[in-house]
């Protein structure tokens, strides 16, 4: 079982969020013209590290607000969470 | 080499086994190579059997950083089908059929390739709908496909829940009678045997470091055991495919993640096919030990670490109580996890990438383990024609950009997300 420090609720059990993939990805800016290849990049393309990794979850179970979470992808060690408004160094 | 048969065998049994042939060889890599293929699963010793075999192409190394079969084809739950809607996968997994038919006497290994069916359960009109389509477009392909309705489902599997209280109950199901299951370990065995037989240098523990690519074009790799050139690069090492996609600069359509299984304490004959839930996410099978052989959910987490967690499996055999109450009196034997690369749109990649000389093959999901032969049988023609076969003209890496995805459940991309 992961336990995840949510910024809001504090430290909960796994099965109260739910996944929501690669918080580094970035939506290309709306109302500019957006080329095939970035929007490509922005739907289909991804790192998928190991090791590091930054990471959307949503607090499906508790507060439901999405959080940034700092996580290791080999040993599931859990570094950092914060607020998905907050940059996680 | 020797030919494993029933008389080798009685022949050995009189020097109590000492004597065997080793199955295969284990080389120091050579400086080169005309084609080296990176990872040593059912996938990348099936490539070198075919290249080999097919296409009269000896001088290859499969190199390896565990050892062979190591991986997802000594991990999956062993599951061989065709059952695809889309003429692409449809076709792809047929001719794959058609080549596990005959793989033991190919190999000369007993793969013990057991066609004993796989039935999808549906628990609402809508999904006998749905496979009544997915069962229409498979006869058009020339797959066997039978749609039950639920007392040919009872005949068949009289020990699922059918009485009333039921949340879900069963309105029917949908049959490929020729799918089945196989000993995974021995497909992986038998491709190396035969590979290794027809001069394929199988390298183990040896470690990819490094690719030599030169104007666009790969002149080699570098390992934990030296640099080796080599005119071709084949890359089959699934859940790793994006680590190495890192060291050629390339990102890639893919997400590693990890997905569970696990087996029941051996109990007498009871289950004679594969049974998928179709109101969750479970499977199961029984192995010729007596094994319950079950699977279902991703963790759902980016992740390479080959375990899950304890609630994902719980929630797995919850939708198993569900279909099969006799199953809580089971003890649990083990559990394991193994590393999916899950591709956005739950389909393969078999496909040239723009670094000449460099394949790749990937994107497997959790299905990697039926399309072994023809994964291997399809990679390699790519390989040595320098083109992609028919079979895989659509699995191509441009698909995503080019909107001809083969979004088999029909979810979108991220089909893998629950």
């Amino acid at each position: 079982m992961l336990y995840i420090k949510c910024p809001y609720c504090g430290l909960r059990a796994q099965k109260e969020f739910s996944y929501g993939g690669d918080a580094t990805v970035k939506r290309p800016n709306i109302n500019e013209e957006v080329s095939s290849e970035d929007w490509d990049n922005f739907v289909y393309m991804r790192k998928s590290p190991r090791g590091k990794h930054t990471e959307l979850w949503q607090h499906i179970a508790g507060c439901r607000q999405w959080i940034k979470v700092q996580r290791d992808t080999a040993t599931h060690e859990i570094f950092q969470t914060a607020k998905v408004t907050e940059e996680i160094r | 080499m020797q030919k494993y048969s029933v008389f080798s065998l009685i022949k050995n049994a009189f020097s109590n086994h000492q004597n065997w042939e080793v199955a295969w060889k284990d080389p120091t890599p050579k400086s080169e190579y005309d084609v080296v293929i990176i990872g040593g699963g059912g996938h990348g010793l099936a490539t070198a059997y075919y290249l080999a075999k097919e296409h009269n192409i000896r001088n290859v190394a499969i190199i390896e950083k565990g050892w062979i079969g190591g991986g997802n084809v000594g991990r999956n739950t062993t599951i061989i089908r065709s059952n695809f809607m889309y003429d692409a996968n449809a076709r792809f997994n047929e001719f794959g059929m058609d080549l596990w038919r005959n793989l033991s006497q190919e190999l000369n290994f007993n793969v013990m390739f057991s066609p004993r069916g796989i039935i999808n359960l549906a628990h609402s009109d809508a999904q006998m709908n749905a496979y009544a389509r997915r069962g229409n477009s498979m006869r058009l392909n020339g797959i066997d496909a039978k749609l039950l309705d639920r007392d040919e489902v009872k005949k068949l599997i009289p020990m699922a829940d059918f009485s009333d209280e039921v949340r879900f109950p069963i309105f029917g199901g949908l049959m490929q009678p020729s799918a089945g299951t196989a000993r995974h370990d021995a497909v992986a065995w038998g491709y190396a045997r035969q590979a290794d037989d027809m001069g394929v240098d199988i390298i183990q523990h040896c470690e990819v470091t490094g690719f030599d690519v030169v104007n666009g074009k790969i002149k080699g790799i570098r390992t934990s055991r030296g640099d080796i050139k080599a005119k071709k690069v084949g890359l089959c090492v699934a859940g790793s495919t994006n680590i190495l996609a890192e060291k050629l600069n390339m990102t890639l359509p893919i997400e590693t993640h990890v997905l569970q299984a696990c087996v029941s304490e051996p109990v007498k004959p009871l289950l004679d096919g594969v049974v998928t839930f179709g109101a969750g996410h479970f499977y199961i099978s029984q192995s010729d030990k007596g094994e319950m052989v079950m699977g279902g959910d991703l963790d759902g987490y980016n992740s390479y670490a080959q375990r899950g967690n304890l609630p994902t499996i719980q929630h797995v055999l919850t939708g198993g109580l569900a279909l099969f109450p006799f199953l809580s009196r089971l003890k649990m034997l083990r559990t394991w996890g193994g590393i999916m690369d899950m591709s956005m749109d739950g389909s393969p990649i078999i496909d040239k990438t723009h670094i000449e000389g460099l394949y790749l093959n990937c994107g497997w999901c959790y299905g990697g383990f039926k399309s072994t032969p023809v994964s291997g049988w399809t990679f390699a023609h790519t390989i040595a024609q320098d083109q992609v076969h028919e079979l895989n003209s659509e699995l191509r890496l441009n698909r995503f950009s080019t909107g001809h995805l083969l979004d088999e459940k029909g979810l979108g991309t991220k089909t893998w997300i629950g």
